[in-house]
Parts: structure tokens; sequence; C-alpha cells
């Protein structure tokens, strides 16, 4: 192992003359408690290292061991339901009350073991040998490194193993022989390769109307939600991480609060996921670098998160990572790029940030994977602007790289109105892709009233542009109806408490019926406006205000009830055309 | 080696609040140091880097009349400690925890890092009691509880002192007394007539032996304003998670301790961002603010009160910008309502506690709190839209319900957010169910027709 004694040291960043050979991005400990850094740069006799952890007391002197490997975490089946730092060491409450720095990585676990594979079976790289059985999770797979295949040479029985346990030896083409574990190492910086990239086709299913019906995210696909503080991100994130029917979420607290870190923590194991039944923490990672953990390793938590993700998906599962937020990171990247002498770009970031935000984004995708399965990654990254401005850097370059773009508004959030994404500024280039999968699902008018709510949205700030200078008792009826058209959608439709226990998720079929009911009373509306029924009246009936409270009082257990509140619709505006006939 | 390593003469360069010196003992990064000059005075400093011919010590104060020669450097072998024990209630320290009201020394009892170590975040506790602080803006529709971070956001010339002070002297968990309870109150950077007339009123409430102050005063090192909240902080961790009381941590003024870091920043040469700030601001903050909170099966909470100023009453300025991305929620301070003689002045609109969730509803409070705190916002978030609209067109262009949110809006001013006393949780529900009579009842959409039935008389 090649050995350095650090020479200079400030802050984060160390300097070492090195007595052997070190390689960029290489692992290494730094003095007795072997406090883990990288390589991130060689100078001829001096390395530059990175230090993921507290520096202080360290001192000219000190040796900086090298690991002869990048910097790589242990991907296997212990990961699901547990809460880690950056660099995917345990945070339990075995530490302590406190984070120290020179925290060791997750302790080997027991799972039962079934092989999938017998002796003479080839395996292609990154094959799937064998099922692995837990409690307190869902069943996993047991899977070879993406750069590890060949001939199974043997193979363990069905039992109690522990998961860094030798349970398969294989021999490559060229007559190599490997023993592998069901868990394994892979660098944190490199992407897990796959055996073909997928279009998209399916939708991300978020359980939130105003996404899945008018801003829907792919399997696969990739969202930015921007917003200003205060606008919700962290709430929202946190309902897609319950709510969205991904089979594991792996969410990446990056820079953000250790109050909301400790409030998944104790939500989750709570809740039930609407799905399979089982507790949602079975099915989540949590990585952790809450703002006041070292900043080093907040850059690394997303490469990380996404390493584990991929890991995920490869066993031919559909992943959903949350980061937030994505800026904290970007921020994490200028502090260490002005610690090392870089010329700054624009707004102090360096140069590299926008590929590396491509970087990051490109990484969801929908794929079939090494062993020859269907899996997903979609990416949902949240944006914090200064001072809400989105015309800064982070949130212009990320807008580049993502098909959706949920913009949460300020002025929405004030009057507590959430999810506070903003119709008009928000977007989805994955709608298209998504159409024939509403259709399949019986919302055959999906595209179209999907057009009018917006339209109407649209309408509404122009109408109100103009009423500002004329009056509201001025307008024609036609326009007035559009407002109440328009505070109908927003108020019965887009509205939807991440707090209210029948309104948190909402399914498909719950959507769709909500989207029906809310279309007919416009159209019926707009007729009766046309037959010179009064606004005022329309305004007054009872039906109105069931509309607007439908998705808080009725769940997703009483779908019937929404063809009750059909029926009454068309009854109450038979009644009210009747009654002005007559008057007529 | 604590306390007895020396040197002297090695000193090659003075350079602002940066000190060179060939590394003729071997320290470690971040120790503390204290730099003793002709005037045999002792100057705090820490150990800021290190090579292997040189290390550079950053002065914490100021570095007037150090020379060359006559400087000494003393060693402690360890980052900074701050000796606290069950003496500091009632006293009062500077902002680098020395006893400033002429009393003896604390005994010390435990010496604590005065950066504190991050709190793991499964080892936190989910902040959920409800705090009442008599004020209904707060209480009702952004609730606090222990172990959160709730900044006030105010200007020059506004009531925050006032607020800060009824806070402290009323903030009870519901049903109960203070019992446990301490207050740390650190003043950065204020001038002597704040910091001595707060002294008052916790005196005059008999809250004084509850109470430890931290005083950096305007006139002292900018250094020194760095280390005030961290001082505090560290007494208020003690007070909480040794002792197991409950600790409110009032801290003003926030700005102050910005414009300090950007001094500083700048006199290290380092590269702005925003406005001069450093990039590190964020994270900086959050060193500070991220020590409030809970612990998972551990008695004592931390909740902190920053107060800042938003430099010309601009929210979206770096300081109360990165402010409100760390701290759970914020509670905004407005001059309009002030000019109206309304007090407090809260402007509740931009106003938020994220934790609000966590402590109010059923099991903590009302059961119908929650829906009728979202009504209400509704409410008033669509009479200030009406306002708007009615200072263009006048009101008689409004239809009659945009014509009673208007009076709903006004009313809601001058009977909620303005209080004479304080009030409890109860008599502020009930404040807010009456003015709702204002509104027709179609139009509460956020509240169910069980809770109209309930609580509406009209």
């Amino acid at each position: 192992m090649s050995e350095a004694v650090l020479s200079q040291i400030s802050g984060p960043v160390l300097r070492a003359r090195r007595r052997g050979d070190f390689f960029i991005n290489e692992a290494v400990a730094i003095g007795e408690r072997r406090l883990l850094g990288e390589v991130i740069r060689i100078e001829g006799e001096e390395i530059v290292v990175q230090v993921y952890e507290d520096t202080s007391g360290l001192r000219p002197g000190v040796p900086v061991i090298g690991s002869e490997l990048p910097l790589a975490i242990r991907v296997g089946p212990a990961l699901l339901g547990r809460i880690f730092d950056g660099l995917l060491r345990p945070l339990s409450m075995d530490i302590g009350y406190y984070v120290r720095p020179g925290l060791s990585e997750l302790a080997p676990c027991t799972f039962y073991f079934e092989p999938q594979v017998e002796v003479g079976h080839v395996l292609p790289h990154g094959g799937v040998f064998g099922r692995i059985l837990a409690d307190s999770a869902r069943e996993q797979r047991a899977l070879l490194a993406p750069n590890i295949g060949g001939r199974v040479i043997s193979i363990a029985p069905s039992g109690d193993i522990r998961d860094d346990e030798m349970v398969c030896e294989l021999e490559t083409e060229s007559g190599e022989r490997h023993r592998v574990a069901v868990s394994h190492y892979w660098s944190v910086r490199k992407g897990r390769p796959v055996a073909e990239r997928l279009l998209a086709e399916q939708p991300l299913l978020t359980g939130q109307r105003i996404l899945d019906s008018l801003f829907p995210v792919a399997r696969g696909g990739k969202a930015a939600l921007p917003g200003g503080f205060g606008t919700g991100k962290t709430v929202l994130q946190e309902s897609l991480a319950k709510w969205c029917d991904a089979d594991v979420i792996v969410y990446v607290g990056c820079g953000e609060r250790g109050n909301e870190m400790a409030g998944v923590l104790h939500e989750f194991p709570e809740l039930e996921d609407p799905r399979t039944g089982r507790p949602l923490m079975e099915r989540t990672v949590i990585i952790a670098n809450t703002s006041n953990m070292p900043v080093a390793a907040r850059e690394a938590s997303i490469y990380t998160g996404l390493t584990v993700a991929e890991y995920f998906r490869d066993q031919g599962l559909h992943v959903a990572l949350m980061a937030d937020s994505t800026s904290r990171w970007a921020e994490a990247l200028r502090e260490v790029s002005g610690r090392l002498g870089e010329l700054p770009g624009e707004g102090g970031y360096p140069a590299y940030l926008s590929s590396r935000l491509a970087d990051f984004y490109e990484r969801a995708a929908r794929v079939t994977t090494l062993g020859g399965d269907e899996g997903s990654l979609t990416l949902i990254g949240a944006v914090s602007p200064p001072s809400g401005d989105f015309s800064e850097p982070v949130t212009t370059h990320t807008k580049r790289y993502v098909r959706c773009f949920w913009a949460l508004d300020q002025s929405r959030a004030q009057s507590r109105f959430f999810p506070a994404v903003h119709p008009l500024t928000s977007y989805s280039e994955d709608v298209e892709d998504l159409t024939p999968w509403w259709e399949r699902e019986g919302n055959t008018e999906w595209p179209r009233i999907r057009r009018r709510f917006l339209t109407l949205v649209e309408q509404q700030a122009h109408i109100e542009r103009m009423a500002r200078i004329i009056g509201k008792d001025a307008l024609p009826p036609k326009q007035r109806l559009t407002l109440l058209a328009a505070e109908l959608v927003s108020d019965g439709f887009l509205r939807q408490s991440s707090f209210s226990l029948t309104d948190r998720y909402c399914s498909p079929a719950r959507q769709t019926a909500m989207m029906r009911l809310i279309d007919r009373f416009i159209t019926l509306a707009e007729k009766a406006v046309e037959q010179e029924i009064d606004i005022e009246r329309i305004q007054k009936m009872a039906i109105l205000r069931r509309l607007r409270r439908m998705g808080e009082e009725l769940g997703d257990n009483q779908l019937a009830h929404y063809k009750l509140l059909g029926t009454r619709l068309e009854a109450e505006f038979a009644h009210l055309v009747g009654e002005a006939g007559r008057a007529g | 080696m604590r306390g007895n390593l020396y040197a002297s003469g090695n000193i090659t360069r003075i350079d602002g609040p940066l000190i060179f010196l060939k590394r003729s003992v071997n320290v470690g990064l971040n120790e503390a140091v204290a730099v003793i000059g002709q005037d045999g005075q002792a100057r705090t400093g820490r150990i800021a880097a290190l090579d292997e011919e040189y290390m550079t010590v950053e002065v914490l104060e100021s570095t007037e009349g150090l020379s060359l020669s006559n400087t000494r450097v003393r060693f402690t072998g360890r980052t900074p400690h701050f000796d606290v024990g069950p003496g500091i209630l009632g006293r009062i320290f500077d902002g680098i925890g020395r006893v400033r009201d002429g009393g003896p020394p604390v005994p010390a009892e435990h010496s604590l890092r005065i950066d504190g170590m991050a709190i793991n975040p499964a080892a936190r506790g989910k902040p959920s009691d409800f705090i009442e602080t008599g004020i209904t803006t707060i209480d009702l529709m952004n609730s606090l509880v222990r172990g959160q971070k709730l900044p006030i956001f105010s200007g020059g010339g506004l009531p925050h002192d006032r607020i800060a002070v009824q806070i402290a002297g009323r903030a009870r968990l519901r049903g109960q007394e203070a019992g446990d309870f301490a207050l740390v109150f650190v003043g950065i950077g204020v001038p002597h007539h704040t910091a001595e007339s707060f002294r008052r009123a916790m005196e005059n409430s008999g809250a004084l032996e509850h109470t430890v102050m931290f005083l950096n005063h305007a006139s002292e090192s900018s250094t020194q304003r760095l280390l005030t909240p961290r001082f505090a902080l560290t007494a208020a961790e003690y007070l909480a998670f040794v002792e197991g009381r409950h600790v409110l941590v009032i801290m003003t003024d926030m700005t102050n301790y910005c414009e300090a870091l950007r001094e500083v920043s700048a006199s290290h040469g380092e590269i702005p961002s925003r406005k001069g700030y450093p990039g590190y601001m964020y994270s900086d903050l959050a060193a500070l603010y991220e020590r409030a909170g809970t612990l998972r099966d551990h008695p004592g909470s931390l909740t902190q009160l920053p107060i800042l100023t938003m430099p010309s009453d601009d929210i979206s300025h770096p300081i109360p910008d990165l402010t409100g991305y760390i701290t759970e929620g914020q509670i905004v301070l407005d001059r309009e309502l002030d000019r109206k003689g309304i007090y407090p002045p809260v402007k509740v609109l931009p106003s938020l506690s994220r934790l609000m969730k966590d402590g109010t509803g059923e099991g903590y409070t009302d059961p119908d709190h929650p829906a009728l705190a979202s009504q209400i916002y509704a409410a008033y978030a669509r009479a200030a839209q009406v306002r708007v609209l009615a200072s263009v067109v006048g009101e008689e262009g409004l239809p009659a319900v945009d014509r009673q949110y208007l009076g709903f809006g006004d009313a809601f001013e001058t009977a909620i957010i303005h209080q004479e006393d304080s009030r409890t949780l109860e008599e502020s529900m009930a404040a807010a169910w009456k003015l709702l009579n204002m509104l027709p009842r179609d139009e509460l959409s956020r509240l169910s027709d069980a809770q109209i039935e309930r609580h509406l008389t009209a």
C-alpha cells in the first residue's frame, strides 16, 4: 500500500508528500482515526486530498495511507430500511447522539440465501445468482458486480449466510477465478453499466393530482422541483417518497435540516405502503448529510445515492431517487473548487457545474439490465434558488437537462395552497409518451381535459389582469364563469393536503373521476350561461361546495360516491335550467 | 500538553487577523491558542492552516499592538472549549465566555467544544411539543414546538425585542408551568442600551435566575462576534442535554453576525459570493442553527429564536434568504402594520412554521386547529388580493363577496393580529372562529361541514 506524509492542511483539503503511487479518486485513510479522504489531484511528489470529515487536530507528519481502491461503497441486501451518511456509513443509535469523525461501514448482516443457478451455468456480467430473503425487507436478488461474469464452479446451498461471505465461485473465459458474496464494492463515481436504455412508456405515479394529471413524470424520467424557501419543496419531496409507486426509494438529504431527517425516520416506519401493506421504511434508503455535516461529504452524497439507486435498478426494480437539495450539492462543489483555487465561473460556481448536473440527470433511465430484466431509475431533484430567483445558474442549467419542471410558487404557498406547483410556469415533456397509458387506464379524454384545465388557468390570469382595471362586476358572464371554473379547478382538483389522511394519496382512478366531474360541471355551466342563467345562481349551487371539497371528503375507498356526485350534478343543473325555463 | 507550551520570537508576519509563525511546536489544525502581546493581554486565536515549516494563527480579537518580537503564543493542545457548570444560570458573560457581571468565575464541571458536534440525524427526537407563546399569529397560525429554530425577520426600528421578551417571559407548554425552563440570551454586536433593557426586563419578570446572558457589544471586535453564538450555544447545549432542561435561545441580531463573517472573510482574502458574503455562509449559519433540536429518549430540548434585521426590509437579501433555507420557518414583521399601531406587527402571509404540523391537531392541541389555521390563511390571502383590485377600481367595482373579504381583512388585522395582552390558544381560536362568521359559508372550502356546524354561529 502506498503511503504519504501530510505536509500542509487547511480546512477540508490537505497536501501530502507521497512515497509510492497514488491514483486519482483513490480512497485514503488519514491519521490514527483513519479519516476518510479521496485523492483529487497529483502534482509531482505531492498529492492533494479532499477529506470527508472534520479535520480538527490533523497536523503535518500524520500518515496518509492509500487503499489502492477508488472511493467505493459496499452495496448489498442490507441497505433497505436504513439511514447512512454521505459515504454510506450507517447512522444508527449505535454511534451515539453525535456524529464523530472516523465512522465505519455497515457491519455484516445475516440473510437467507437461495441459489438460482447450478454449477456449470454461465452467468453474464452483473448476472443474478440467487434470491435473498429477510424478515423486514422485500425479497432481493443476489447480483454479480457489473464487471464480473463467468461459469459457476461452486455455489452455496440454501441457508443463512452473511452478506460478506463468499457464496459463489466463478471462472471467467480467460480462466481467472473469482469468489463473490451477495454484496460487492462499486465505485461511487462510476455509473453502473446497463445492457440497453429504453424509452419511457409508463408514468411514475406520485398520487399527487397536479403532478400525475397535469405534469406527469415517466418511470426513468427526470424532474426538477425549484422553489424559494417556504414553498414546500421538502414536503412535496417527502410526499413523493411516501406515495410514488416505485419499488425502492433512495432519499438523499443533501445539506438540509436534521429535524427533517428525524421526521422521516420517525414517520416512515409507521406508514404503510398502499400497494404492499408493508411499512414504507422497508422500501427506503436514506442518505443524510445535514447542513452541519462535513461539506466535502455533501458533494459525495449525491453520487453515493445514485450508486445505491442503480444497484437496486440492476435487480430489475423501479427506483426513484429524491435529492433535496441539488443546490446545496452545487454549493459544496463551489466551496471545494474555491479551496483548490480553481477559476470561478458564473455565480462563483466552477465552470464544470453544468456538465456535473448533466452527468447527474443523465443517469435517470428505463433500462434492460445486464441480467436481462427491466428496471428504471427516476430522478427528482429539488433546487433552492437564492431569493427564489429562477434565473440563477443551478436552476437554469438544471432546466436544460430535466424533462419535467415543477416550479413552486411563493404566492400560492403564502395562501397555504399546496402543492404550490404553479400550473403556468411548470411543464412536462413526458405528456405525449404517457397519453396511451392513461387511455388504457380508462381515462380516454385525459389529454383533452388536461388541456382544458390548463387553458382555464391561463385565461384566469388574463381576465384577472383585466378585472383589475375595469372591476370584476363589469366582466361579461362568460368571463366570470371562466373565473369560477378556474377557481374550481384549483380548489377542487389541484389543491391536495399532504397532511390529510384521505387526500395525501390519490389513485389514478380517483384522479380520473375527479377530473371528469369538474369537466362535466364546466360544460354544463357553460351551457347554462349560454341560456342566460345568472352566474350568481351557479355560484350558489350546493354541488359546487361538494366539488371543491371532494378530494378531502371522498377517499380512494369511496369511489362509488363519485358516481353519486355525478348524478347529483346532472340533477342540480336540470333543476336550474328547468327553473330558468319556467321563469322565462 | 495543555496550557504550558509557548512559542515566542518565531513570528515572521502579521497580516490583519492572521499571524504567521515558524512551526516549532507539534500542534493540530483548529486548536485554540492564546496570543499574548507586550501588554500582557491574552487574545484568543486558532490554528487556521499548517504546513511543514509554518503555521497560520487566526487571532479572534484585535491584533493591535502586536509586534514580531514581543509576542508570545501559548498552545492549548485542543480545539476551543468552554468550561460550564450549574453556576452559569443567572450569570452574564462576554462574547467569548468570560464573566462580565463582576462576579466570581463559574466553577467548571464540564469542558465542552464550542463548535459542538453534528447531532446524529438518527438520534434526533421528533419535535412535537407545542409551545404556547401567547401571540395569536404564532400560536394559531405558525405554531412553535420544542426543538425548533424559528427566526424573527425584522427591520430596524420594529419591536422585535419586545416580542422576544414577551415570548421569553411567557413561553410554556400548554397546561404546565415553566418548570425546568432556561433561557439563553445572546446579544451579538448589540448596543449597550438594548443589552441593558433586556437585562432589566428579565429581572422584572423574575426570569433572570433561569437566564444566562452572553453580550458582545457593538464596540467589540468582529472576530469575537463570530464566537459569541458558539459560546452561548455550548452553554445552551449543556443546560439542555446535560442538565435536561428545556432551553430557549434568543439570539439578536444575526445580521451583525453575518456582517462580521463578511468582514473577516474579506480580511482573509477569500473570493466573495453574493453581496460580498462568503460562499460558505450557508454552512456557517447551519452550523449554528442546526444545534437546535431534541434527542431521542433523552430529556431536555434546545429551541432557537434568532432575530435578524433585514437590510432595507429586503427578504431576498442573502442573510434572511440563507437563514430561511436553514430554519424551520420564519416570523416576518411588517413596517406598515407597525405604523398602523398594530402590535405585534406580524406579516402573516410570508410567515411560516414548518413544524406546525407535528405539534398541532388531534392529540396535541385542538383537532380543528390545523383546518382553522388553513382557512384563516386562505381567507386573508384572498382579502389581500381583493385589496389590490380595490386599490385600482375602488370598492364599488367589486362583487359583494369581495367586499366581504375586504371587511374580513381589516377585522383580521385589528382583532387577530393586534393584541394588547397575551392570549391562550383557546382564546385565539375563539377569536378566529368568530371572525369567520363574516364570510359566506360557501367560501369556507378548507373547513368541513361538521367544523362549520360546531364552531360558526351565524
